[in-house]
């Protein structure tokens, strides 16, 4: 287990809700922000806030400074060769559409297969629902084994030499399951397709490397890893984001621009329109900075510490129904659950009543909640700065909602 | 622990609702049929009305969701059987007015949805009790807010 020192980096946890101290039991769908980031964010716009790229001025020179700077880090966090691999977007939502509209367009015909999974969250359904729709091409789904894992049998039998696009899920955000990314890379590479990762809900939690998954494209948030909302990060192998037509058009990706024609800049900007994300991109940066400093195998280890030590005390309520790989090994720091007789929405209400704050709801995986063959689940979620206390006061928060709606 | 709060939203006759829904099920006889979801938390309810001369003469309903949206959904129904189609409208918008916290007049007898009223402290909730009503409203086609 981390030192719970940990938290008093972040200034939110240190509050009552409802009369009772925060257990914030919400991190998958967004972090909680150290000290460190908000910093980083408040110093940038008193100090040094200026346009980057373009300044002559001395303000203008530290503010790309620092996004540069912040580009480089997320180089290392993942290990990519190139920083011209790293494009800064708004979100893993927005990195996902860049590449189905960017690379799909181009590359998928009218037969040809895109291949996703029953767990995808709706960002890694819905682009390639819109992109086979558009092109003719055939959308498929890997089918889960009944444990809510991968099998790669099933990977194997679901792509073909027609398949142009597998795109999956790095960690489920509903499941838990951590998928065999470089695996499922291989039997991509085998048939021709290219190997996109939703790396959303792995970033935060464990080490990424891309060149050892030797995936094509990945995309993640920092929102949830510490760093602020509206910045994410779209990592894309250089020779196919050369051949990648950008998506958006306008100020900062140009090189030169006629009445008629334009020309792109080079990477990784060419797909950076319009004024970036600088602020987003340093608190990134000290995001990076802040997880790398406690460690991504510490972290990753303290969460399934935590997830087991959860799954073991939750197992004790009856009518609790837990979802996902049963073997904490095989899972992330997550754990969703329904509890018999008692809406997930009545169960979150009941928790922030005795402020431990949970999620309720579909987690923008209509298909998966229908593979569950539920309408809805509560899922806790766990990050570094959660102990075992949180998870005493999640459990006894699930008697009182079992006792009061019995 | 706070029982007093959630007793604030989950009163007795909620409960009540919740676990004897009136009205449960789907009419045979119907001539109205709504199918109405909330996206951002997945509760469906599925609301058949039979409706003659103007005036609601049987409704049921069948859905899944929390116990607000479906006790909510059981005294919507049970409130305007046998009313005409105007004063079951003019229901839903008492019963919107409600959620957003505004005064009622008190001379209209609500009747168990009253209970519903605590709903518009937990704002998160209120999409779940306008559900049936939002439904209901569409099914007499008179949802003009959508």
């Amino acid at each position: 287990m981390l030192s719970k020192e940990i938290r008093k980096d972040f200034p939110i946890l240190d509050q009552e809700i409802n009369g009772y101290p925060l257990v914030y039991l919400d991190s998958a769908a967004t972090s909680q922000k150290p000290r460190q980031v908000i910093e980083a964010i408040t110093n940038y716009y008193k100090y040094d806030n200026s346009n980057v790229h373009r300044g002559v001025h001395t303000l203008g020179n530290r503010a790309t400074e620092g996004y540069e700077g912040a580009r480089e880090k997320v180089r290392k966090f993942i290990n990519a060769k190139s920083t011209q691999e790293v494009i800064f977007m708004r979100g893993a939502t927005t990195a996902l559409n860049t590449v189905a509209q960017g690379y799909g367009r181009q590359n998928v015909e009218e037969g040809d297969e895109i291949v996703i999974t029953h767990m995808e969250h709706h960002s890694n359904i819905i682009p390639w629902q819109q992109l086979a729709k558009e092109k003719g091409a055939i959308l498929k789904y890997v089918d889960l084994e009944e444990d809510g894992t991968l099998s790669l049998d099933k990977v194997r039998e679901t792509v073909t030499d027609r398949t142009k696009i597998v795109s999956i899920m790095y960690v489920s955000n509903v499941l838990g399951t951590m998928n065999p990314i470089k695996e499922i890379t291989e039997i991509a590479h085998a048939h021709g397709a290219i190997m996109v990762v939703d790396g959303a809900q792995a970033a935060p939690h464990l080490k990424i490397d891309v060149q050892k998954l030797d995936c094509d494209f990945l995309a993640f948030s920092g929102h949830k890893m510490c760093g602020p909302t509206g910045i994410g990060v779209l990592y894309g192998k250089k020779d196919l984001l050369n051949k990648m037509e950008p998506v958006e058009f306008g100020g900062e990706m140009i090189d030169f621009v006629g009445l008629y024609e334009s020309t792109w800049k080079e990477l990784p900007w060419k797909f950076e329109g319009g004024t970036p994300i600088i602020a987003g991109a340093i608190g990134l940066g000290a995001a990076i900075d802040y997880l790398e400093q406690i460690g991504l195998d510490e972290i990753e280890k303290h969460e399934h510490e935590l997830a087991g030590y959860a799954m073991d005390r939750m197992s004790s309520i009856e009518g609790l129904t837990i979802y996902g790989p049963k073997d904490p090994g095989k899972r992330a720091g997550l754990v969703t659950f329904n509890l018999d007789n008692v809406h997930p929405h009545d169960v979150a209400t009941v928790l922030d009543m005795n402020g431990i704050a949970v999620r309720a709801g579909h987690h923008c995986a209509q298909p998966l909640m229908k593979w569950l063959d539920v309408s809805a689940t509560a899922r806790a979620s766990f990050y570094l700065y959660n102990t075992e206390e949180d998870v005493d006061r999640l459990v006894e928060g699930l008697r009182i909602a079992k006792e009061y709606f019995e | 622990m706070p029982t007093n709060k959630l007793d604030q939203l989950y009163r007795s006759v909620i409960m009540d609702h919740y676990k004897s829904p009136r009205n449960k099920g789907v009419l045979k006889d119907n001539n109205v049929t709504v199918d109405m979801n909330n996206p951002t938390c997945g509760d469906v309810i599925h609301l058949t009305l039979q409706v003659e001369d103007g005036i609601v003469k049987d409704a049921k309903f069948e859905g899944e969701g929390c116990s607000i949206s479906m006790a909510s959904a059981s005294m919507m129904t049970q409130i305007i059987k046998n009313k005409d189609i105007d004063t079951a409208v003019h229901y839903a918008h008492l019963f919107s007015d409600m959620m957003l916290g505004k005064e009622i007049d008190d001379s209209i007898d609500l009747g168990d949805i009253e209970a519903l009223s605590g709903v518009a402290k937990f704002p998160a909730r209120i999409k779940c009790a306008t559900l049936g009503w939002k439904a209901m409203e569409k099914g007499l086609g008179s949802d003009s807010d959508n």
